[in-house]
């Protein structure tokens, strides 16, 4: 193509180019380059090209003549009127001022955010399209930690680590696994069903609850390999342990839920896999609740943030989240708390050995876990900004469950 | 015709049923003129010979029309003494020209060269890939049967090649290489090769029609004019930068409504006498025409 520029109109030669092969191109950037109203000549040597080109200029609605063998196009303005009453929908980089809106609109849609959107697009529905809602300042950053700690289990994990244990241990070992991967589901499924509801707007928001489904379907996956690993089946499962999580999947609230999940049932789970990763009998075990506490911990730390930035703003959702962990409390009242299986099982599992000296040493742990879950959960709420007495009352109604 | 009347009564339009979105289309206009108080309906046909029949029983007051479908109502109206009017019609309905499309690698570059070749046309009732392109042809002195070989893709018939398809058959025919050249819109030759079906720079433009004029909405004898001013005077404002408008108008292929004009029918005028379509009183001649 050359393009020359005259005194009186621009002149795009499209040479031997077909508009059937590309060349409007060519003519739509020589539009651009006029004001509307403006003319541009065109022309070309394809065999029929003034044929193609009425066709186009037609369809885009600009003017079309034929002088002296040129073609001379006069810019419409009907395209701008796409534009009008466009939407602007923030900016991409969330540092930038404004970059996040406040109410993200159902106009907004599925674009990118910051991208210009028609007026008359789509209206989607998103539940949760309040900023205040979902918003955590630290999102972004906490979904690049979770893409850079993402874990490959064949490699992760030592599987043909040498080990050996008593039955009454493997059975213990497989029943903390059912319990396990009982809660992961509950883990799993709470942040997927709120991702679905959450406005495309807070894209970070989306991607944290994305990877962190992600993390929990690799729980779920090697507390499985491992229940496995010395060809055990899934053990029990209790009417209690289910009502408990029953009550998180019930919570509709985006922020009471990460309350409930993150900060109180994901915190606790943090001590449990600690201790795991510091008592469980075998190599295996150890190195799973290593990298599953690590990952739990972002999920913990992501809830934390998003409800100190709330609580900020809304100081009154701390009696909503006071409430929730009462009315969690008297929902659980009638059930027996944690699976007693679980608790003897993770007694032997810390015993390692099925003599009393061991059985001694494991209760012992198990009671050390006890307390370190509880301080856990005091220190977590305290940072929420909880009294110390309420802070105490509410750790302390915090399911038996764990999760 | 009062606020009150027209709620009452309204105007009524044909149109043909030629693909699914043709309801949306104007389920979206009914819409759209009774935001404006303007009373209206629309009914659907499976062809445009039973419309323009209907223009003349008293079943529809408009019809959006095909060019051959104009060009029957007009021949129809004025042999009973009664006339019928182009009130509007799209800006791109003013000035299409239909191309015949050859294969890059073909010897043939003009139309003489066509001799004895076969040639691909759209359906038997499309104006712009049989019955203009037959004219064409017949006036650079080659006449099908006679001088080259015609194959039709018929498709739909009935809905005078509004439906596409049986120009993409013959596009795809030719790329196949069962036919040595085919007739097509300007702007299909365009949209098959945005399309893939015509690959690009595969194909190359021997020959081109003169211009001509596409739909028209044709007011049927004694359509009452007020509602008829009225109907025109909103489908004029219905502006492109109008977001609850503009789907419409895309869907319907279009930047803007103009005033009808029925100076751009006279190559289809020709073309409907010399290949024997209609009679001057809007009989169908033709005999192999299924619709």
């Amino acid at each position: 193509m050359t393009q020359k520029e005259t005194s009186l109109s621009p002149i795009i030669d499209i040479e031997n180019l077909g508009l059937d092969a590309g060349a409007h191109l060519l003519i739509k950037h020589g539009l651009a380059r006029v004001a509307v109203g403006g003319e541009i000549l065109v022309t070309g040597s394809a065999p029929g090209w003034e044929a193609q080109l009425a066709a186009w200029c037609r369809a885009q609605g600009h003017p079309l003549s034929f002088v002296e063998g040129k073609a001379k196009i006069t810019r419409s303005g009907i395209h701008a009127g796409r534009w009008r009453g466009a939407t602007q929908t923030g900016h991409a980089d969330p540092k930038q001022h404004g970059a996040v809106h406040e109410q993200a609109l159902p106009c907004y849609g599925l674009a990118a955010r910051g991208a210009t959107v028609e007026a008359g697009a789509p209206e989607y529905v998103f539940r949760l399209n309040r900023k205040q809602e979902v918003w955590a300042d630290n999102a972004a950053e906490l979904y690049a930690q979770a893409v850079a700690a993402q874990w490959n289990a064949d490699q992760a994990i030592d599987w043909n680590a040498a080990f050996e244990l008593p039955d009454e241990v493997e059975d213990a070992v497989a029943q903390v696994m059912t319990y396990m991967i009982e809660n992961e589901n509950a883990a799993l499924v709470v942040p997927a069903r709120f991702l679905g509801q959450v406005h495309p707007h807070f894209r970070e928001v989306q991607a944290v609850l994305s990877i962190q489904v992600a993390d929990e379907a690799r729980h779920i996956d090697v507390f499985t390999r491992r229940l496995r690993l010395r060809g055990r089946e899934p053990a029990l499962s209790t009417a209690g342990g289910q009502a408990s999580l029953k009550t998180l999947l019930d919570e509709p609230d985006f922020s009471v839920a990460g309350f409930l999940l993150s900060v109180l049932g994901e915190g606790t789970f943090v001590s449990l896999l600690n201790f795991l990763y510091a008592h469980a009998p075998d190599p295996v075990t150890r190195q799973i609740a290593r990298l599953a506490a690590i990952d739990e911990g972002r999920h913990v730390a992501f809830g934390m943030a998003h409800l100190l930035r709330r609580l900020e703003q809304e100081p009154a959702l701390r009696t909503r989240l006071a409430r929730a962990v009462e009315a969690r409390n008297d929902a659980l009242s009638g059930t027996s708390g944690l699976n007693e299986e679980v608790f003897d099982a993770l007694i032997l599992l810390a015993a390692g050995e099925f003599t009393p000296g061991a059985i001694a040493t494991g209760y012992a742990r198990v009671q050390a876990l006890m307390t370190d879950m509880a301080e856990g959960r005091l220190a977590r709420l305290l940072r929420l900004g909880f009294e110390g007495k309420d802070a105490q009352r509410l750790a302390s109604l915090h399911t038996r469950n764990f999760m | 015709m009062s606020k009150d009347n027209a709620m009452n009564k309204p105007l009524v339009m044909g149109a043909v049923a030629y693909a699914p979105k043709v309801v949306t289309i104007w389920e979206g206009f009914k819409e759209y003129f009774r935001r404006h108080d303007f009373e209206f309906d629309f009914i659907l046909y499976s062809n445009y010979e039973h419309q323009v029949e209907a223009q003349f029983n008293g079943t529809i007051d408009i019809a959006w029309n095909s060019p051959l479908a104009w060009v029957r109502a007009d021949r129809m109206a004025r042999a009973r003494g009664q006339s019928v009017r182009a009130v509007a019609m799209r800006d791109t309905d003013c000035d299409l020209t239909s191309v015949l499309v050859v294969r890059n690698d073909s010897a043939t570059g003009e139309v003489s060269a066509l001799r004895g070749k076969t040639v691909g046309f759209g359906a038997i009732d499309s104006p712009q890939a049989n019955l203009i392109p037959l004219d064409h042809l017949r006036a650079q002195g080659l006449v099908a049967g006679r001088d080259y070989t015609a194959r039709r893709f018929d498709l739909l018939c009935g809905k005078h090649g509004d439906h596409i398809g049986g120009e993409r058959d013959a596009a795809l025919a030719l790329m196949a290489g069962e036919i040595d050249a085919a007739w097509m819109i300007d702007g299909n030759h365009l949209a098959f090769s945005r399309e893939g079906v015509l690959p690009a720079g595969a194909t190359r433009i021997v020959a081109r029609t003169g211009a001509y004029d596409h739909c028209n909405f044709t007011t049927s004898p004694g359509a009452p004019e007020e509602a008829v001013a009225r109907f025109v005077e909103l489908l004029l404002g219905m502006a492109w930068d109008d977001p609850s408008v503009r789907p419409l108008l895309e869907l319907e292929g279009l930047k803007a409504w103009r005033e009808g004009r029925t100076s751009g029918y006279a190559l289809l005028e020709r073309a409907v006498d010399d290949e024997r379509f209609y009679d001057a009183k809007g009989n169908i001649l033709v005999a192999d025409y299924r619709y």
